[in-house]
């Protein structure tokens, strides 16, 4: 890859870096090595605190005032980073090293225009005023902004996330650095936004040949853009190697836990439960003699907590740190696959919950904004609707208004065929008990001046009557059915980690006997193998208390695991309702097609990305007919614009807005293969090692 | 196998590291050792001081000399011991006028915070209405309708700073109001006044103490302000604005140095209160922002 004349565009030798944390040094890199050709990109994955920032900051030497180098090496295109001056390390940065972070808004001056910011970068490399201008709008070009010239006067709030990281990109690529850090660059877009994205970068790295470092916790996308992969466990680089034989064979115990905590392949939950990695990430700082996966690891013996294992080479760049690399993949499950007595969805009775035409119409800075346009859905008693769409679809109004926390501009919900008052505060008792919420970010969700055990008494009182001995003993028994230890009673939610959060939270959700809880991207906030454990939570739930969830997502395996039927909303309106895996296998809805091709996957290949043209249209401005027309890549004519199609069902159970008629869909599923080739590949669940 | 396994309880609980950085805080220590020596005059100042600070002589208007280091007044009575025992009368009026804005301040903030609305309108005009007249008019046209005593006093000045902590606190509350377990507790059957004051308040104790000791400050201020008016502390009290008022007029002679004792050792302390307490509000407000 690398050209034998160039050095390699990044390379760490042995790189230790520790944080000064109370007058003590808590090492965060442990000898990390790792080496980037030009050309090349390398991605590194890891969970949340393993060190994968870390590793982005220590490479420009932007580490904090508290974190220091304390052995190894860094070089950049052969220069030795660490020893440079400052003004050495000054155009080093400005000229060989860029970086892109996760969230672009703060990351561009709100008080500057656009096109002033991105020629600032040609500017104070001694580019005259007038043709840094110039330079900058063939930089927004570059990045396919369509309208450069517009959107240079324009201010960073005036555009969308998505263009925001255009910029971004434009304004790092700008010099052809030798080496482009890419943090969590997609992180915060949607779905089909996050696609284009994507794209760009590749088609941008393949034309100027530049050397990508590409951090993600998420694996699909670095299925997708990466050469070669690291995988960071607790600072030190576990696994290493072609991301195609990391990802498929993978010989680390922690590589292959994690990749067994993502739904994928579509497997749903009837099909079992989700694996796990037991036990937490080591705290900062921990001395680990032995291997750093050892206390979580199935496989390991003595030597694991007493000998640190060498990195194995394992041929073609594919190595692994454990001393049992070659028995990686028969690691033993942490969750036994088997699970049984979830019930069949009986679909022949009344529904528990049935919205009917709901609207809703904010009003806001004097123009009308449609959140939602006339939605309809039922849920049954124990069954599953999952929810999905992009960011301004409706989602979470849609939960709002049927907790009665959003009041509708029109239509009903109705409990049980009784109609809903459409205020919580006039809702009875049981109609409060009977819904609610497990919100996306447990740490705003639960009072941080509250002790666990103050949050969920309190709800029993209010909710289930239970007061003394009653209630504590009650208490003690919805904390061990989401196996939380008592002992976190007496805590604050602050001293709990993100998982535990959410497990209280679940708990207060059921302390009232609920008959629907909605989930409004519980996991989201989650690192996958603490995903794996909520959603088993979730699912055992169910089984045992027969509960209904709405469950509401942007990860679309996720939702595919835990949903019996999935509805798809775009700009507040159902254009898809049915059968997950109907959903899922098509015929799909042109945008539910989109959608799911947008999404990268671990498996990779299989479908066809679909470019969806411009973006999200506002909620204040809808337009005309199919709502959707503007981006369809399957528009049929003026039909489309003219004239909103019904949402109508289009075989047994399953719904469908668009005009299009449903046999030229299937045709559609079947002559382009969109049809789910990875359903062959066996869901790697069930099978259960040893 | 449990999918629960390690505890990973963050070992520091949150109000144990406010505390930790409090104490190493020079800023608050000095502070503290500041207010802490004054309310320990307040108490104990007549006892340790070296003459009675009521007690008049013949010696009047004697320079700072080893038998009165800071002087004497126009009546002969010892400045050092004034000044000492001087802190009484300001140190109970300035907190418990603290105490009513606090107490005021903190129902009106979190209920026009909370509410927003109509409630939120009419609230926030009739504050802004009270805010626009100068604290001292109000104060003073009190004062002389209710007549002078250490309870109106209180009082007034009370009042007068509900208005501005209440602003404090609802902007505090409007950000509150939108986190999730607001809306939670609405789904558990919470009534207004349980979220409002048992959910939502804990959470905006930060920002009420920092108001609070900012406010003592201003507190401290007023009460001697009104006081070197003639409408607060009544003489004989040692207090502090009371000397100042009773000599400030003997600056302009030259010949003596305007008996400059008089005036300045008073001056002094009450400045060094203020400095003190806005330390402490200093050293708290860095604790709680980290």
């Amino acid at each position: 890859m690398s050209a034998p004349e160039a050095p390699p565009a990044l390379e760490l030798r042995d790189l230790d870096v520790a944080y000064r944390v109370r007058g003590r040094d808590r090492q965060v890199l442990r000898g990390v090595s790792f080496m980037i050709g030009r050309g090349e990109s390398y991605g590194l994955v890891g969970e949340s605190g393993c060190g994968k920032s870390t590793v982005a900051l220590a490479v420009v030497r932007y580490l904090p005032g508290n974190g220091c180098v304390r052995a190894g090496s860094i070089d950049i295109a052969g220069r030795d980073v660490l020893a440079l001056s400052r003004g050495e390390l000054r155009r080093l940065r400005a000229e060989s090293v860029s970086m892109v972070y996760q969230n672009p808004g703060t990351a561009l001056n709100p008080s500057m225009r656009v096109g002033q910011q991105v020629a600032g970068v040609f500017t104070v490399r001694g580019v005259a005023h007038k043709e840094a201008l110039e330079r900058a709008r063939d930089a927004l070009g570059t990045v396919q902004i369509a309208d450069p010239g517009s959107v240079m006067n324009r201010y960073p709030h005036q555009l969308s996330g998505g263009m925001q990281q255009r910029v971004l990109i434009a304004m790092a690529l700008a010099w052809h650095p030798t080496l482009l850090i890419l943090d969590e660059p997609t992180t915060g877009l949607d779905a089909t936004v996050e696609a284009e994205v994507l794209d760009l970068i590749a088609q941008l790295q393949a034309q100027f040949r530049t050397s990508v470092l590409f951090i993600s916790h998420n694996l699909g996308v670095i299925a997708k853009m990466c050469e070669r992969v690291g995988v960071l466990y607790a600072g030190r680089l576990v696994e290493e190697g072609p991301t195609d034989v990391v990802l498929h064979d993978p010989r680390h115990p922690y590589t292959v836990g994690l990749l067994r905590c993502i739904p994928r392949g579509g497997v749903r939950k009837d099909h079992g439960r989700l694996d796990t990695i037991a036990g937490f990430l080591p705290s900062l700082g921990t001395e680990l003699p032995g291997c750093v996966f050892a206390d979580r690891c199935g496989l390991a013996k003595d030597v694991c907590r007493s000998d640190e294992p060498p990195l194995h080479g394992l041929g073609s760049g594919h190595a692994s740190r454990c001393h049992f690399h070659d028995r990686a993949a028969e690691l033993p499950r942490v969750i036994a696959a088997d699970f049984e007595g979830l019930a069949a969805v009986d679909r022949s009775g009344p529904p528990l919950l049935a919205a009917e035409n709901l609207t809703k119409v904010f009003r806001q800075h004097g123009h009308d904004v449609y959140a939602l346009t006339g939605v309809s859905a039922a849920i049954w008693p124990g069954e599953t609707l999952g929810l999905v769409g992009e960011s301004g679809s409706g989602k979470t109004t849609l939960a709002r208004v049927l907790l009665g926390i959003v009041e509708p501009t029109g239509g009903e919900v109705e409990l049980d065929g009784q109609k809903l008052r459409s205020r919580l505060a006039q809702r009875s008792e049981d109609e409060v008990r009977a819904l609610q919420i497990v919100f996306q970010n447990p740490d705003s969700a639960l009072n941080r001046r509250h002790t666990v055990r103050r949050i969920l008494r309190r709800r029993l009182k209010k909710l289930a009557g239970l007061t003394g001995s009653a209630a504590e003993s009650r208490l003690l028994e919805l904390v061990s059915s989401v196996r939380l230890a008592d002992r976190y009673l007496t805590v604050r939610p602050e001293q709990l980690s993100g998982g535990l959060k959410q497990r209280v939270a679940i708990v207060r959700a059921f302390a009232g006997e609920p008959r629907l809880v909605i989930c409004d991207e519980p996991t989201s906030a989650l690192d996958v193998s603490v995903q794996a454990a909520i959603l088993n939570l979730l699912v055992e739930l169910q089984a045992e208390r027969r509960v209904s969830y709405l469950f509401i997502s942007h990860d679309l395996g996720v939702v595919r695991y835990l949903s019996d039927r999935i509805g798809v909303l775009y700009l507040g309106r159902l254009m898809e309702l049915g059968p997950a895996e109907v959903v899922f296998e098509g015929p799909h809805h042109p945008y539910t097609e989109a959608l799911l091709s947008a999404v990268p996957t671990i498996d990779g290949g299989g479908r066809q990305r679909i470019k969806l043209e411009g973006e999200i249209p506002s909620a204040a401005t809808l337009p005309s007919g199919c709502v959707f027309h503007t981006r369809c890549h399957r528009k049929l004519g003026v039909v489309c614009e003219t004239e909103e199609p019904p949402l109508v069902e289009v075989e047994q159970g399953h719904l469908m807005r668009c005009h299009i008629p449903i046999e030229q869909l299937r045709a559609f599923n079947v002559t382009e293969g969109t049809n789910d080739s990875r359903k062959a590949a066996q869901p790697s669940i069930v099978r259960s090692p040893s | 196998m449990s999918a629960v396994a390690a505890p990973p309880i963050v070992a520091h609980s949150p109000r144990a590291e406010t505390l930790r950085l409090l104490l190493r805080s020079k800023t608050f220590i000095l502070g503290v050792l500041i207010v802490g020596f004054w309310i320990f005059c307040a108490f104990f100042g007549a006892m340790v001081a070296p003459h009675d600070p009521l007690v008049q002589s013949l010696d009047i208007l004697t320079g700072p000399s080893s038998q009165h280091p800071f002087g004497t007044d126009t009546l002969g009575r010892d400045v050092l011991s004034r000044v000492l025992s001087g802190a009484r009368d300001v140190l109970l009026v300035a907190p418990l006028a603290t105490l009513v804005a606090i107490l005021g301040g903190t129902v009106v903030g979190l209920t026009s915070g909370y509410m927003r609305g109509a409630a939120d309108d009419v609230i926030s005009r009739v504050v802004d209405a009270v805010l626009a007249i100068p604290v001292v008019i109000i104060a003073v046209t009190t004062l002389v309708a209710l007549g002078s005593s250490t309870l109106t006093l209180v009082f007034v000045i009370g009042v007068v700073f509900t208005p501005i902590v209440s602003r404090t606190v609802r902007a505090a509350t409007l950000a509150e109001r939108e986190l999730d377990y607001v809306q939670a507790a609405r789904l558990g059957r919470e009534r207004a006044p349980y979220i409002m004051f048992r959910e939502i308040l804990p959470n905006v104790s930060g920002p009420v103490i920092v108001e609070a000791t900012v406010r003592l400050g201003y507190a401290i201020f007023t009460v001697a302000g009104l006081t070197y008016l003639g409408f607060g502390v009544q003489p004989p009290s040692p207090d502090w604005a009371l000397q100042i008022s009773e000599h400030y007029t003997l600056l302009s002679d030259t010949t003596n140095l305007g008996y400059y004792w008089t005036v300045v050792f008073p001056g002094a302390a009450i400045a060094s209160l203020v400095v003190g307490v806005n330390l402490i509000a200093d050293g708290l407000q860095q604790a709680l922002d980290r």
